[in-house]
């Protein structure tokens, strides 16, 4: 399966992500922002960071670099699309993915492990998980609180189309575990068709037993599936 | 052509970081404050003289790249 990382001045998760891919024997490639064509890719990944130092509004930039005009023409094709934290907030100021990300309820920025429950593994990026899982993911955000119009976020619920919401260690979906003061709970959500995905948690943190846990390998053989 | 943008949350975003500047400023004894709302103010000039002509350019600007229009709302004033 070939993959594309899409690099940004800014970005810190690149190689993380392309560790994790290749680990998983994805063909992979580093595009840079400023390229105007993508390589051949079934998968293309925007990764966490700092694009552009965050300016504006995290995301608001990148989104509007040379490369990301081809990612939103693959996705309306339908190929498969993975933003990652700072790629998840890249995404939605795209409009690829509906919603907001705002600063978190708190005002910190949180840099550690959380629970997220999987809500939905009907689709392509979780097959592999079985619902209701208990994973453990890292987060590093300060901007993760998940807004989005009331009628979008019941088409959310309706449609299925969140994959992850935080959680307890026991899966408990309450508000005391929402870190960031999110909408629901909501870690992750899907476009409509699903071949687009959106999420604050890094699984590429989570691919190697020795470091952390191996609670990411899921997200990423599902894709090969 | 000189404009001001006003950039504001709408109404129905939590606003963290205002509430957070309203509670400091009621600590230190601002009584009478009764709500603040914290937002971003941009100053623009444009190659344009026509000042119809000119404001939409900026609303162009603010709809393209300055405003989420999801979270936020805008207000252009001439300078």
């Amino acid at each position: 399966m070939n993959s594309s990382v899409i690099v940004f001045p800014g970005s810190n998760c690149d190689r993380d992500i392309a560790f994790a891919l290749e680990k998983l024997q994805f063909k992979n490639t580093m595009v840079w922002h400023k390229d105007t064509t993508l390589p051949k890719s079934d998968l293309i990944v925007v990764p966490g960071g700092f694009s552009y130092g965050d300016y504006l509004r995290s995301g608001a930039i990148a989104a509007k670099s040379n490369i990301l005009n081809e990612v939103i023409k693959a996705a309306n094709d339908g190929c498969l699309v993975l933003g990652v934290c700072n790629g998840f907030q890249i995404l939605t100021e795209t409009g690829l993915l509906k919603g907001a990300l705002l600063k978190n309820k708190k005002l910190k920025f949180l840099g550690k492990d959380i629970y997220v429950k999987t809500i939905n593994t009907d689709n392509k990026f979780c097959n592999k998980y079985k619902k209701d899982q208990v994973l453990k993911f890292n987060i590093a955000h300060n901007e993760g609180n998940y807004f989005t119009s009331t009628d979008h976020l019941k088409e959310l619920e309706d449609k299925n189309l969140i994959p992850f919401k935080y959680c307890d260690e026991k899966g408990n979906i309450k508000e005391e575990n929402n870190p960031n003061g999110s909408l629901n709970n909501i870690a992750g959500i899907f476009n409509e068709k699903k071949n687009i995905l959106g999420m604050m948690p890094h699984p590429e943190r989570m691919v190697d037993q020795m470091i952390s846990s191996n609670d990411g390998v899921n997200l990423f053989s599902s894709l090969l599936n | 052509m000189k404009f001001s943008i006003k950039v504001t949350l709408k109404k129905n975003v939590l606003d963290p970081q205002g509430k957070v500047v309203q509670q400091t400023l009621q600590n230190m004894g601002m009584n009478t404050l009764k709500s603040l709302r914290q937002g971003k103010y941009f100053e623009i000039d444009v190659n344009e003289n026509n000042e119809s002509k000119a404001k939409n350019k900026v609303e162009d600007m603010c709809k393209k790249l300055l405003v989420n229009l999801i979270i936020e709302d805008f207000e252009i004033s001439k300078i």
